[in-house]
């Protein structure tokens, strides 16, 4: 019997055109309500074993000594496997820099790194063989923050350093190191009539998808194995897997499984090795699924950020001039951190224009948590601490907070202090008027003819206030995002489209290696094939590595390039369907050499409507297929020195306004609603773009509030890995959110769109502290706001 | 080791060899075939892993295999089938929900409704599968559903709520639906699907008037 759960193709009828620009249902739709849809923790295979992984205790030791006898000789284990049974000669692994142990060697750098796997029969006896497996530590001294790592006499996270960041950084204890400078800050200074500065602290925050990590690897008879897996970029993670199997690529055969969201977390290895490591051992398949424990250490978070602004203004309101220098904590291994220093440093103006910069961002190595990427990635944390530069800096001008921000708001053709020049739609005053215009919430909305409903209260059916010391606050926030992987790198998209005729209809194929991690691209493909191609029954293979690399579902990329990607391959398509119908039948109607042809309705027409013939009869028993690649305009790294460069692709804005009641006796925050306007450029699937924003403003409302990892500074452990301890929103914290599109194309982009998944979680959360600080009058420096922050506990 | 003889969606079920220690997930999940309920945080917290027993809506990762015992539980993937017969038989699919007789008339399973309007025609037209409860159908229709790992845990809880109340307010929906943890949607859409299916069950009694 062969693997359970294996995605299979999904074809996808429409009664009516289902193309670009409708808001269109998920093929997967119907698997996903009936429990059919298989996740990657769904997969089963006979006679499967369960992988497990035991992972360090302590942030930073020695390993002495690991004794793995006792947990070898339990029944129904099969195997044990350490660094010393590693198969080859590459040993690590990481997505730009290959710092990350598959396996700790003699040392473990953060809480919670893997050092041995098990293989057993049930899970719970891996479970308990991975508890007997004896470990001694000796501990070495802790860094957790920048003035540990960079102390004279500071203990190096990584000796020996060979990276291309290591000569430019100023300690082997920082990744890498952005600076931008442009023009002259410091005699730009000399102009304003007002500074403002300002320490911000934002907290580490987790991706929390809630299907956790897992896949299923089964070893094959060429001695290769097949990996099923929750993934958010297939060929980079084979790019990483193979080598530490001592295998060639076209032997690890991987299939995206179903994927239970992403949010950055999927970026890095977690499971995947490990299992195929098992699998190989053991010549059985091996299942490993994390539990929610586990999630917290197995996946990357959102790097921690403490951040210095400077900005000052003319009397008018005008922006003079911004100092900042970020550090972002990368924790023990590099992950992305290099990119987002280069996000954090190049966004950390935000959508306005100032002239005069002074700009530095760091990443850390530390023993804290490893973080890398998460939805917003260096352009959040930013967002966060020049948003509350801005109230601070109208507070101290008695302007208006949207006033001034729309008076510097930056437009189409502002130069960035990158030098890159915003050469398409930036309508940042305008997203803000929006959200302004709204009509606010009812004063004490929580009042109703039977008294006051609690539920619409701060502490809610806690029955903790009836509106006494209740205080509304509004705030604003907007931000910008870039879209699309920056910095000179090679962000293409691989599309393999077919058609043919299958009963007596037209069918388009469309695979790709895109994951699709629950943001909708299955959706927006099928809707492109339809549009390009004049087809209503579009099939989606499943995504896999038998076709080109799709890149990252990250970065708001995906619609622009594997979208971009699928449209351009469906281009190619068309024109041999076309140069078969003209060979066909050409000679019949003059129109088929003169003409603009399309395809519309299972049919060529004429750009006039002249129906020249059915695809049916011009296909037959033709099929025609192409893989083609696709690649946005390219970009460039910015300058070591300056930070100067176009170093990024497309750029994403979304403005939100956020209205709070404040218990200001018990420091509870209700938020009421949480209004957002985003330019969307071209919304191919109105309904899951809407749903795209609502989510990410979620996850910022999540950091505002109640979201973030807490690590001891004393030991650097995680003392809340669990969703008792780390709360994200309910449906009772997450207020009503009122979206509003727009919609001015990108002419550089397929169809003008704008990459969107990313923006509305930048300025959600810095909307809800201006709110929180409009209600009660406090600063409020720090994510998450806590009770004791509101009540000075 | 014991064995656990217990109903699942309406059909007995045996498992075998079950651990002390496993919990009614694990046994739908790992022995009967059944990985709908989905396991995102293993203690309660999250409500992915809902199910019904005996009608009453149970995070299945906290109920001891052995605690099912000859009970009845309803998972996701028997949820249109349940619906579909609280409708024809009086309001009860399980014999201990506690609808009225009134109440459940109010549910119409409309294979084929619902669908015909959508674009794409999803859970339209003969496929088997267009049997879906009002519920899953407005779901799809409404875009609540993204990564979909909470959906399942969603649809029961959401569906039980609608057969005790079937005319909800906002507030309503949000306290039922508290226990259910979603990172994708910002939940908007998913008030939108409960919205929708209540208004949906609200009409069709009237729809059936000819």
């Amino acid at each position: 019997m062969g693997t359970t759960g294996a995605p299979t193709k999904i074809t996808q009828g429409s009664q009516t055109k289902g193309g670009i620009g409708e808001s269109t249902l998920r093929p997967d739709g119907t698997l996903k309500v009936t429990g059919e849809f298989a996740y990657s923790s769904d997969m089963w295979h006979e006679d499967m074993l369960w992988g497990q992984t035991l992972r360090s205790t302590v942030a930073h030791a020695e390993i002495v000594s690991i004794d793995t006898a006792e947990a070898l000789a339990m029944d129904g284990v099969y195997a044990v496997m350490t660094y010393d049974d590693l198969p080859a000669p590459m040993k690590n692994y990481g997505l730009e820099i290959q710092d990350t142990p598959v396996l700790a060697h003699g040392k473990v750098r953060h809480h919670g790194e893997p050092v041995a796997i098990v293989a057993a029969d049930h899970p719970e006896t891996a479970r308990r063989a991975a508890a007997k497996i004896r470990i001694e530590y000796k501990e070495l001294p802790l860094i957790t923050d920048e003035a540990s790592a960079t102390a004279p006499d500071a203990v190096l996270v990584h000796e020996g350093r060979d990276d291309h960041h290591i000569g430019h950084v100023p300690h082997p204890n920082i990744v890498h190191r952005q600076p931008i400078i442009r023009g002259d800050a410091a005699e730009a200074a000399e102009k304003a009539d007002v500074i403002v500065t300002g320490e911000y602290t934002f907290g580490m925050q987790d991706q929390a998808f809630l299907g956790p990590e897992s896949g299923l690897a089964v070893p094959s008879e060429d001695g290769g194995v097949e990996l099923y897996v929750a993934t958010q970029w297939l060929h980079s993670d084979l790019k990483q897997i193979a080598p530490v199997l001592g295998l060639p690529e076209e032997k690890v055969r991987m299939t995206l499984s179903g994927v239970g969201g992403a949010f950055g977390g999927r970026e890095d290895i977690s499971m995947q090795i490990h299992a195929c490591l098992l699998a190989l051992r053991t010549g059985k398949p091996v299942k490993i699924v994390y539990n929610r424990f586990e999630s917290f250490f197995g996946h990357v978070h959102r790097h921690p950020a403490k951040l210095h602004y400077e900005h000052g203004a003319t009397r008018d309101g005008k922006l003079t001039h911004m100092k900042c220098k970020i550090v972002l904590d990368g924790g023990a291994y590099a992950s992305a951190s290099p990119a987002v220093v280069g996000n954090a440093a190049s966004l950390s103006v935000g959508p306005y224009v100032i002239d005069d910069v002074d700009i530095e961002a760091i990443a850390l190595y530390s023993n804290n948590p490893p973080c890398g990427a998460m939805r917003g990635f260096g352009a959040v944390q930013a967002c966060f601490a020049y948003e509350a530069q801005m109230d601070k800096l109208a507070a101290k001008l008695g302007m208006d907070p949207v006033e001034l921000r729309q008076l510097n708001a930056m437009e189409q053709g502002t130069l960035l202090p990158t030098g890159q020049r915003v050469d398409s739609p930036a309508p940042v005053a305008e997203i803000l008027r929006r959200v302004k215009a709204r009509p606010l919430p009812p004063e004490r909305q929580w009042e109703s003819s039977e008294g006051a409903d609690v539920r619409q209260l701060p502490g809610g059916l806690s029955n903790t206030t009836h509106g006494e010391g209740v205080v509304r606050g509004v705030g604003y926030a907007v931000g910008i995002k870039n879209v699309g992987f920056s910095e000179g790198f090679d962000d293409y998209s691989t599309a393999k489209v077919r058609m043919q005729v299958i009963n007596g209809e037209p069918v388009a194929t469309v695979h790709t290696a895109m994951a699709e991690v629950g943001q909708g691209g299955v959706t927006v493909h099928a809707q492109i094939a339809r549009t390009e191609l004049g087809v209503t029954q579009v099939t989606i293979h499943p995504a896999d590595t038998q076709v080109g690399s799709a890149g990252s579902t990250s970065a708001s990329r995906q619609t622009y390039v594997t979208g971009g990607a699928v449209k351009n391959s469906c281009e190619l398509v068309r024109e041999k369907v076309l140069e078969i119908g003209r060979r066909k039948f050409g000679s019949y109607h003059p129109a088929w050499a003169t003409a603009e042809l399309v395809l519309e309705g299972g049919k060529v027409v004429t750009d006039g409507g002249e129906v020249l013939g059915d695809l049916v009869d011009v296909l037959e028993d033709e099929s025609v297929e192409i893989e083609a690649e696709w690649r946005h305009r390219p970009t460039v790294a910015f300058d070591l020195v300056t930070g100067q460069g176009d170093g990024h692709v497309q750029y994403s804005f979304a403005a939100h306004r956020a209205v709070v009641e404040v218990d200001t006796e018990l420091g509870l925050v209700k938020v009421i609603e949480l209004a957002c306007a985003q330019d969307v450029g071209k919304a191919l699937n109105p309904l899951s773009v809407v749903g795209q924003i609502q989510g990410g403003t979620t996850q910022g409302l999540g950091v505002a509030v109640m979201e973030e990892i807490i690590v001891d500074p004393r030991t650097a452990k995680v003392r809340n890995p669990s969703f008792t301890d780390y709360l994200i929103p309910t449906i009772l914290d997450t207020p009503t959110i009122p979206v509003d599109v727009l919609e001015l194309a990108d002419d550089h982009a397929p169809y003008g769109l704008r990459g969107i998944g990313e923006a509305p979680t930048l300025s959600s959360t810095p909307a809800v502290l201006a709110a929180i600080r409009n209600a009660t009058g406090l600063e409020l420096n720090k994510t998450p706001v806590r009770p004791e922050h509101l009540t000075g506990m | 080791m014991m064995r656990v003889n217990f109903t699942v969606n309406g059909r007995q079920q045996e498992a075998d060899d079950v651990w002390e220690g496993e919990s009614l997930l694990y046994v739908l999940r790992e022995r009967m075939g059944l990985p709908g309920s989905k396991n995102a945080c293993e203690q309660g917290e999250c409500g992915s892993c809902t199910v019904r027993l005996d009608g009453v809506p149970v995070c299945s990762c906290l109920v001891a295999a052995g605690q099912v015992e000859g009970r009845d539980v309803v998972t996701v993937e028997g949820l249109a089938d349940f619906a579909r017969q609280r409708d024809e038989h009086g309001g009860c699919a399980s014999g201990a929900c506690g609808t009225s007789l009134q109440d459940a008339r109010q549910w119409q399973a409309r294979p084929s409704g619902g669908a015909a309007g959508s674009p794409t025609g999803e859970g339209g037209g003969a496929s088997p599968r267009a049997a879906l409860s009002p519920i899953q159908q407005a779901f799809i229709d409404a875009g609540a559903v993204q990564c979909g790992f909470c959906t399942p845990g969603l649809l029961v809880a959401a569906d039980e709520m609608l057969e005790k109340n079937p005319q909800p307010t906002d507030a309503d929906i949000r306290e039922a639906l508290s226990g259910n943890l979603c990172r994708c949607t910002g939940y908007e859409k998913i008030l939108d699907a409960v919205r929708l299916a209540a208004a949906r069950q609200d009409r069709a009694p009237q729809e059936g008037v000819v």
